[in-house]
């Protein structure tokens, strides 16, 4: 396997609850720039598996690497700074800071050291990064407003935005369009591909929209009882007919 | 309103509080003093409880420590400043050694744990007799002469301590303002999703107990040379409830929340108790049940505490 393939390699991942196997040896790769879609019917391990990469849970058995580091385990915190961002399925937006301290708190801490950041200046020398954030999100009219009074539609693109303000190497994103007016859609996909571009980071995506993922996506998992039932190009996993039956039933 | 009228008005007023010295009486000053050294107490405390979201039920134990070891060193004849810096370091290291609960347990449970530290400070405070005196105290503690100016005189020392109040309070708002301010506030609104991105919520967590709790020593420090004699009493945690009480009816995580709600516990009581106007004359027996009355009701319409007012009109406005 090329280094590149290796960028984030995730290893017979196990994580069970009792004699719940949430996670059930999931294995896959993911080079850089890359962007896979993780898809499945609900109780099928997406966000468990997610948490165990993330750290948010240690998983039972089985590594994540990232890099080529072992980051089995790792804290949240390890990870962030590692370069490794995330979204989560619920809405995870800092209520009572305006858009732009939403924006400025993602990524400030990337800013040297605590000590420094004491006393650099308020906006942490960031200010100019989450203007051109709220530019791209089209979140202009908002940016001074308190992120906890806004849409739901509104808070989720902010959550988005957060996580990619530190430009990081990997982002993780658990169902982004969940909650978004369908109008939003399609402009949300073209906003990650243009982060893609611009940015370079791969993305794994969790969604249960199927035609945002397939347009996406050019490399899809299909997780069903925490396993991987099928992967491959979209029209291939939407084809499958064991795909077919665990998302309609036989 | 623009920032340079904000900043031209808090000087005025800050400026008639000095004035005001000149023609109040002198149990008027001291109780002026009294409300400047609890601020630094509930200043420290917003921070911990407003803008970090920590709860803390121990603020009392840190202005006693911060009391007690000015009575000790300053009858031992170290100079102010200095035992000014001691009682900041000694407060900073135990808050960051209490700050350690909180990164297991949260919301009643550590108010709890904090509340429990309290009840453990006052208990060495009234049996240590070797050190602390015990319930007979410390008496005869000195106020400082700093640059060669004599700080005995009440109103000296009233606007001795009411500089040292703004410094503090500028501290503070330099800390607010930087990356740790929106730091804290993100702890406070979110730890998960503030650890997903970097924020070291260890570190923060510990640090808004440090901070805070290093406030309530300054504040001790100055309350020992101001009462000249201390004992047990004054740090008993149910100060520590008056304290969040002053940030929450203030309004918490609101930088002049402390100095409003401050108003509320120390000044409000007395004024009702000693007021001398006929209509009010009930006042001086029943001035407890009504601050009682006044707090129940505050908590239920105004949550968000005083300073909440205008935007609870603004929204009925239906303004954002």
């Amino acid at each position: 396997m090329s280094a590149a393939e290796r960028f984030l390699e995730v290893r017979d991942v196990v994580k069970h609850y009792g004699a719940i196997r949430a996670v059930d040896g999931v294995t896959f790769t993911l080079a850089p720039g890359e962007i896979v879609g993780v898809i499945g019917p609900n109780g099928s391990g997406k966000t468990t598996l997610f948490n165990s990469i993330l750290g948010q849970i240690r998983p039972t058995s089985g590594s994540v690497a990232f890099r080529g580091e072992d980051v089995t385990g790792m804290a949240p915190l390890e990870l962030a700074r590692r370069g490794v961002g995330r979204t989560f399925q619920t809405l995870q937006v800092f209520g009572q800071l305006s858009v732009r301290d939403n924006l400025i708190a993602a990524a400030q801490e990337f800013q040297g050291s605590m000590i420094r950041r004491m006393f650099a200046a308020p906006d942490a020398g960031v200010g100019r990064r989450a203007d051109e954030m709220i530019e791209l999100f089209r979140l202009g009219h908002v940016a001074d407003l308190k992120a906890g009074t806004l849409s739901y539609g509104q808070q989720k693109l902010i959550d988005i935005a957060m996580a990619f303000m530190p430009a990081p190497r990997l982002v993780l994103l658990d169902e982004p369009c969940a909650g978004v007016n369908p109008s939003l859609v399609e402009e949300l996909r073209e906003l990650l591909v243009t982060l893609n571009r611009t940015q370079g980071g791969s993305f794994v995506v969790i969604e249960h929209n199927m035609d945002f993922i397939m347009k996406l996506c050019p490399h899809v998992i299909c997780m069903v009882e925490g396993k991987v039932l099928a992967e491959g190009v979209p029209a291939e996993v939407q084809a499958n007919r064991a795909v077919l039956e665990a998302y309609l039933g036989n | 309103m623009k920032a340079g009228i904000k900043l031209v008005l808090l000087g005025a007023a800050i400026l008639a509080l000095a004035a005001s010295a000149l023609y109040l009486k002198r149990s008027d000053v001291y109780l002026l003093s009294l409300y400047a050294v609890y601020l630094m107490a509930t200043f420290g405390l917003n921070l911990t409880v407003g803008y970090a979201g920590q709860m803390s039920l121990g603020q009392a134990a840190f202005f006693g420590i911060g009391a007690y070891v000015a009575a000790i060193l300053l009858k031992l004849g170290w100079p102010f400043l200095l035992v000014l810096l001691v009682a900041a370091v000694v407060c900073f290291l135990v808050g960051l050694a209490l700050g350690f609960p909180a990164l297991r347990v949260q919301h009643h449970y550590l108010a709890f744990a904090t509340l429990g530290f309290n009840v453990l400070v006052y208990l060495v405070m009234r049996n240590e007799e070797k050190i602390t005196g015990g319930t007979y105290g410390i008496s005869a503690i000195p106020r400082p002469t700093i640059l060669g100016v004599d700080l005995n005189g009440h109103v000296a020392y009233y606007w001795f301590t009411l500089g040292s109040l703004v410094a503090l309070g500028a501290l503070l708002w330099w800390l607010l303002r930087s990356p740790w301010g929106r730091a804290f506030a993100a702890l406070r609104d979110n730890p998960i999703r503030a650890e997903s991105l970097g924020i070291n919520i260890t570190a923060y967590t510990l640090l808004a107990f440090a901070i805070g709790a290093a406030c309530a020593g300054v504040g001790g420090v100055y309350f020992a040379s101001l009462v000249e004699f201390i004992e047990p009493g004054p740090f008993h945690f149910s100060t520590s409830l008056m304290m969040l009480l002053a940030v929450i009816v203030g309004g918490q995580g609101r930088f002049f929340g402390p100095v409003v709600g401050t108003i509320v516990i120390i000044l409000v009581p007395e004024l009702l108790r000693s007021s001398s106007a006929p209509w009010l004359k009930f006042m001086q027996v029943w001035y407890l049940a009504v601050f009682g009355v006044g707090v129940v009701l505050l908590m239920v319409w105004l949550p968000g505490g005083l300073l909440s007012i205008p935007e609870r009109f603004a929204r009925k406005a239906g303004k954002p």
